[in-house]
């Protein structure tokens, strides 16, 4: 939502639907609201055990789920919440909330890369997954 | 042919304002009606009711809890595709503000008569410009009428307006509360068939009740999209003034009353004249015509569409007078004048500084005489904030403004900008 750079590519004014319409449905999942976050949570695969706790309450079904264990954190539409962190049992913290800015310049472009890699494919997954479900998106 | 169409067709009927506005809405015979009373305009929507429970039209009619919801519903309504009108007055129209810019926004064709009225505090029911001076930065068109016939026609050209594809923003048609909306007059109706050859079968631009193509309204849009957005709104609002024209003149042809973006009443060769818009221009109008027997040349620009503000159109026919008086018939409360006031000097701006381009290259070589130095800084304007809550305005405080304009063009003295007419010191 901060018109960075790559918001100019967008549409211009002049084509784009009129009134904000959405005229195609369920691409609220093309709407990367990951962009809004402050904290990051940082996943440990070593220390996870696994008991989907951050899965079930996650607001925004960041946690990516294969197969019954957890293999990543879809940074695309995780806003930041902390809310898998406080509920990672407390013995075992395997997710961490670090700063967005830290953690962006501690991974530097190659974090960016493969969150976007990850992204597309974890995309088609989620494509199959929830086929029929509505959503928005500009 | 305009003549047998007449013969035929055209009636006169004796009617109030807002006995012609409901009856201009028994012809255009909307989808969807959902309004709540509010003094003046509480007849139009009693009368409409009644054409609703007489099966006159085929108008589903919502009586809402208050004009928030009245404008929600009108807004809901037009989004599933349907015509919907509302009508409403001062308070009533203030509790619809947030609802406005959402009519506006989501480009909704939904007309609307308002009745104008002073705002409380102090709590006042007789008529000014308050209430949609207030609004004249929502998105919508607005129209004003001098009289009970022109209302009835606006609001049937407001239809066309409004729906066109190039336009498609909502419009209120607005009349002087009392003065017309309770005034009776001789008022020239249409034939039903003729509003609705001239309005035609509505075909919206969108509708959620089209499953078959599924869309989002009123969706989130922020900081990436919504300048866009409401760019793209802004663009809108250029064609109306020519939509407009378009639209007067077919209804001209239709029954020889054509319509303008304003009413240029003796201007020509005016070199002195006021500017006003609703009832007080008929009021001025006798003024003017009794200073041109008088040999003063006098004129009156009666402004017609107020948003979007026809700048050029104005600025053109404007641009020879010497002097121009602005009658606002509400306050900004801004020191700095009425809003109309406001307008047309924002406007004359322009006019100056193509002036002055112009002078400029001719005078390069030269010095110029007091006479052009003061030429280029255009006509120059007085306002008079008037008639707050129904205070008459009659036609020696419109002589006194003409008396005024005349001694500053005499003596080049404008002095204060901005005065109150008709208020006790």
């Amino acid at each position: 939502m901060n018109t960075g750079e790559k918001d100019w590519d967008k549409k211009g004014w002049k084509d784009v639907p009129i009134a904000g319409l959405i005229t195609e449905p369920g691409t609220a999942r093309r709407y990367k609201t990951g962009e809004w976050r402050t904290h990051r949570p940082v996943w440990d695969p070593e220390k996870c055990i696994n008991c989907l706790l951050c899965w079930i309450y996650c607001p925004d079904s960041a946690i990516q789920v294969k197969d019954g264990k957890v293999v990543g954190i879809d940074l695309e539409h995780c806003k930041g919440c902390g809310i898998c962190a406080h509920e990672c049992p407390s013995k075992v913290r395997a997710i961490n909330m670090v700063l967005e800015s830290e953690a962006e310049a501690e991974d530097g472009e190659k974090v960016k890369e493969e969150t976007m890699r990850e992204g597309e494919e974890g995309e088609k997954e989620r494509k199959e997954e929830r086929k029929g479900e509505g959503g928005n998106e500009k | 042919m305009a003549g047998s169409l007449e013969q035929e067709t055209v009636k006169f009927v004796a009617m109030t304002g807002n006995e012609a506005v409901a009856e201009a809405m028994r012809q255009i015979n909307p989808d969807v009606v959902a309004a709540y009373p509010i003094t003046p305009q509480t007849e139009i929507v009693q009368i409409f009711s009644t054409f609703v429970a007489d099966g006159l039209v085929k108008t589903e009619f919502v009586t809402v809890e208050s004009e928030h919801s009245a404008m929600s519903a009108t807004i809901g309504a037009a989004a599933a595709g349907a015509r919907a009108m509302t009508a409403t007055s001062s308070q009533g129209f203030a509790l619809m503000w947030e609802m406005l810019y959402i009519a506006a926004g989501l480009r909704l064709p939904i007309v609307m008569p308002v009745v104008n009225r002073a705002l409380s505090s102090p709590i006042n029911i007789h008529c000014d410009h308050s209430d949609t001076m207030g609004a004249r930065d929502s998105g919508w068109i607005q129209i004003f009428s001098e009289n009970a016939q022109e209302a009835y026609d606006n609001l049937i050209q407001a239809v066309r307006i409004a729906e066109s594809r190039d336009v498609l923003l909502p419009a209120m048609v607005c009349m002087d509360g009392f003065i017309v909306s309770h005034g009776m007059e001789s008022v020239k109706l249409l034939m039903d068939e003729e509003v609705r050859g001239f309005i035609g079968e509505y075909e919206p631009a969108y509708s959620l009740l089209d499953v078959d193509h599924p869309i989002t309204v009123g969706a989130l849009d922020f900081a990436d999209w919504y300048f866009e957005h409401k760019r793209q709104e802004a663009a809108a609002e250029a064609p109306v003034a020519e939509v407009v024209l378009k639209v007067g003149e077919e209804y001209g042809k239709l029954t020889g009353r054509s319509y303008g973006l304003f009413e240029a009443y003796r201007l020509d060769d005016a070199e002195v004249a006021v500017v006003a818009l609703g009832s007080t221009a008929g009021t001025a109008k006798a003024v003017v015509d009794e200073l041109r027997q008088k040999g003063v040349r006098a004129g009156l620009l009666k402004i017609r569409l107020y948003r979007p503000f026809p700048k050029d159109a104005i600025v053109r026919a404007l641009s020879g007078v010497k002097a121009i008086a602005v009658l606002d018939r509400s306050d900004t409360f801004s020191t700095m004048g009425g809003p109309v006031f406001i307008d047309i000097k924002a406007s004359m701006y322009d006019l100056m500084h193509g002036e002055h381009g112009e002078h400029g290259e001719h005078d390069a070589h030269g010095a110029q005489d007091a006479r052009e130095a003061r030429d280029m800084q255009g006509p120059r304007i007085v306002n008079y904030i008037y008639g707050l809550g129904g205070r008459d305005i009659d036609l020696e405080q419109i002589r006194k403004v003409y008396e005024r304009l005349q001694a500053i063009v005499a003596t080049g003295e404008t002095g204060e900008p901005v005065s109150y007419l008709g208020v006790r010191e």
